[in-house]
């Protein structure tokens, strides 16, 4: 099969415009005006040409929550969206927390439409207690690390984590919240949190947990990762530590660049995540770091519910959002819209979380292609054609995912994908599996 | 002018002082009704209520549904055990399955924030309204409370509280005393008052105020000792320690020790000054047992004008319904 992008803004070591002709899986040839001979054409006029986004953190909740989503309907969400790899959280019933769990995600992945790896968790069913089997997860491709969905309690469990770890290769990555603190809140706590009498979640217990895992990474040489970061206090103290040779990295999700928490004065619990949406202060300051490039990577925390748990009262429904087929139009809207800098939108979205997923390199675990890549001839050929002045509206009911959370139904988007490429295949066009 | 006519009665946050005074002449018209040996008019007839109580609350309850009956409108009264939810029903489809049975208003308690807000997106066509919502709001108790201080402060001038509109609030010095951080009848009373035109000053233990009340209408004051003699109105508030807000203070003896209104805390207190609480009643710790029953305290009136306040709600929100109209 041979597919010719035509006339896009290549964006590789240079932003060129360019066609790209993909035959046999890869990247054949770069160049002005290519034949189109034998070929399906995709006209890419006034769009991006990139390498396909990568989604360090996405829940997919296959195994024991298949009524919210499969790895198969998540890889379609993940398709209409752009992207042509997700790596699959670790908080499903029962947890990835061994090697038969991994591959058991591995096996239903391979026959889904993207490249999905999956995450492992840090304690034996995340129980905050026993180390996992990281050295042999790592041996079959695991390269993140997470009990997500909650801290590491104990800093001995984690500070051993961060130490044992530290020859694998791999990353330790920690939702930071401190427990106590979080308490049974619901939403950021603050001045909206006092009106809706709902229950807070201070930015502080972010903090405590982001100060407290540096000082752990510091001491031991470990690899940390900052899971969602949301707060202004969080993100300084991430910064500051990697300017001191601290080896943090560090992820936001597009909905704490686009909500803030008066979004829930609603009460609808789609707007319900953890940790919560903050202050309008917060989201700028989360905003300007991401243009300055402080901020590693774009991740969803795409977080499917069932429709009937998120209909319940805001402290009774669970936590989390959808993100996957929105989260390349609100980066491009957090980054300042079309006239923004491919570059960095492909760094946030590809480039930068394929690396720390390991699908990025020489050595591609999981047996998965290699992603993030550059648009140049040899390449694999996992691609998105994005169209940065596309508009297109937001409908719960259109959606390749099993779940409906969406807090942006009806919104207008600016900027989609409209052909997302993987293994030199057409999978997905215009909002649609091809 | 606006009004609440038609309305759902979600929160008293965004209701004028022109939608205030309407509720509070309301009441006052259903007040003689009550002194009426036949207590029942036909406002309401033919129309159906549902009391949809998911916090247990035999009080508002029944002081809700004795409103529904005196205006003559029919009473689905739907105890919906807490358990429900874990059986798995959304409030989404209990409420659908109510709306089924084709009713005008659902008058509904939860004990989650919010939960009011939710149903009236869930069935737009229905009045809903808020018994008590978490630690949000309880409008009609902090209509009732409005009313009751507009009440007795008419009486001692020998007018009718209709009379006054809302000029006896202008300048009112109410402090409210206790835990606001997990009252959904101070934040109720706190819009009311301000916007009737009062005065408020909150005192409670840093760990029972809200977070952000720096921006409410209030002025906060850190020892009840220091602001008695300031007040025209002392509104207590109930420390809930059976659901564990008791944990916000080192104990309840604590607490009464420095915010609970004593007997010698009383005497402090301007004698014209009214002393109020919600109910039930902890005594012994938000107030002295005798506090209580002093004369300056309107606790049982508060109770009183609960049906005539309901009735009032009933009324305006019902009656405004888009069929009267055609």
């Amino acid at each position: 099969m041979r597919v010719l992008i035509r006339g896009g803004l290549v964006v590789g070591r240079q932003a060129a415009i360019a066609d790209v002709l993909i035959a046999d899986g890869r990247v054949h040839e770069v160049g002005a005006t290519l034949s189109a001979r034998g070929a399906a054409v995709i006209d890419a006029e006034g769009c991006w040409v990139g390498p396909a986004f990568v989604d360090m953190h996405a829940h997919l909740r296959e195994p024991g929550n298949e009524d919210a989503e499969t790895i198969e309907s998540g890889a379609r969400a993940g398709a209409v969206g752009g992207y042509g790899a997700l790596v699959a959280m670790p908080n499903t019933d029962p947890a990835l927390d061994s090697v038969a769990a991994v591959r058991f995600v591995l096996e239903v992945g391979r026959r889904a439409p993207i490249d999905v790896a999956a995450a492992a968790s840090i304690t034996v069913g995340r129980r905050g207690q026993d180390l996992t089997a990281m050295a042999e997860l790592a041996e079959i491709g695991v390269r993140i690390f997470t009990d997500d969905g909650t801290a590491v309690r104990d800093p001995a469990v984690l500070r051993r984590a961060l130490t044992y770890a530290r020859p694998l290769g791999v990353r330790i990555a920690e939702h930071a919240e401190d427990p106590d603190l979080v308490g049974d809140g619901v939403m950021n706590e603050g001045i909206w949190s006092g009106r809706l009498g709902l229950t807070g979640r201070p930015a502080v217990a972010e903090l405590v947990t982001v100060l407290r895992d540096i000082e752990l990474a510091r001491e031991t040489g470990g690899s940390l990762h900052i899971l969602h970061v949301s707060s202004a206090g969080a993100l300084a103290a991430i910064v500051r530590a990697r300017r001191e040779g601290v080896d943090v990295t560090t992820e936001v999700t597009p909905h704490h660049l686009t909500l803030d928490e008066s979004a829930c004065a609603s009460y609808d619990a789609n707007v319900k995540v953890n940790p919560p949406l903050r202050t309008a202060a917060d989201v700028s300051a989360l905003r300007r770091a991401l243009r300055d490039g402080e901020i590693d990577a774009v991740a969803t925390d795409h977080a499917p519910h069932a429709p009937e748990t998120k209909d319940q009262a805001f402290d009774e429904a669970p936590a989390g959002v959808l993100g996957l087929e929105h989260a390349a139009a609100l980066t491009l809207e957090a980054l300042g819209g079309p006239s923004s800098d491919p570059q960095r939108f492909f760094d946030l979205l590809s480039r930068h979380p394929a690396a720390l997923a390991g699908l990025r390199g020489p050595r591609c675990p999981q047996g998965l292609g290699q992603h993030g890549g550059w648009v140049e001839p040899g390449d694999e050929a996992h691609l998105v054609v994005f169209d940065p002045r596309r508009q297109w509206v937001v409908d719960r009911a259109t959606l390749q995912s099993r779940a409906r959370n969406t807090p942006y139904h009806g919104r207008q988007m600016t900027g989609r994908a409209v052909a997302t490429i993987v293994g030199g295949r057409v999978v997905a066009r215009d909002g649609a599996m091809a | 002018m606006s009004t609440i006519r038609g309305r759902s009665l979600l929160s008293l946050s965004d209701l004028t002082r022109d939608d205030l005074v309407e509720v509070l002449d309301a009441a006052e018209s259903f007040v003689e009704v009550h002194r009426r040996t036949v207590k029942k008019v036909p406002a309401l007839r033919g129309r159906v209520v549902a009391s949809l109580f998911y916090e247990e609350s035999t009080r508002t309850r029944l002081s809700f549904e004795t409103a529904a009956k005196r205006l003559s409108a029919d009473v689905l009264s739907l105890a919906v055990a807490s358990s429900s939810v874990k059986k798995g029903e959304s409030l989404r489809d209990t409420i659908a399955t109510i709306e089924a049975l084709g009713i005008d208003a659902v008058v509904l308690r939860h004990r989650a924030s919010g939960a009011a807000e939710q149903v009236a997106r869930y069935v737009p066509d229905v009045r809903v309204i808020n018994a008590g919502d978490g630690q949000h709001q309880h409008p009609t108790q902090g209509l009732l409370d409005a009313f009751t201080v507009r009440q007795v402060l008419a009486e001692r001038q020998g007018a009718r509280g209709s009379e006054t509109g809302s000029a006896l609030f202008a300048g009112l010095h109410v402090l409210i005393v206790g835990d606001i951080r997990h009252s959904r009848v101070a934040r109720s009373d706190i819009d009311a008052y301000a916007a009737l035109g009062a005065e408020i000053r909150v005192v409670a233990p840093p760990t029972l105020l809200p977070p952000g009340i720096e921006t409410w209408p209030v002025q906060i004051v850190d020892r009840l000792d220091d602001t008695l003699e300031w007040a025209d109105i002392v509104s207590l508030l109930r420390l809930q320690h059976e659901r564990g807000t008791g944990r916000f203070v080192p104990s309840l003896a604590e607490f009464t020790t420095t915010f609970g209104l004593t007997v010698e805390r009383l005497a402090r207190v301007r004698p014209e000054a009214l002393i109020m609480h919600p109910g039930p009643i902890n005594r012994g710790v938000e107030l002295d047992a005798a506090v209580a029953d002093a004369p300056a305290a309107v606790i049982t009136r508060q109770v009183a004008n609960g049906v005539p306040i309901r009735m009032a709600v009933l009324f305006l929100t019902i009656a405004g319904n888009r069929e009267d109209e055609s």
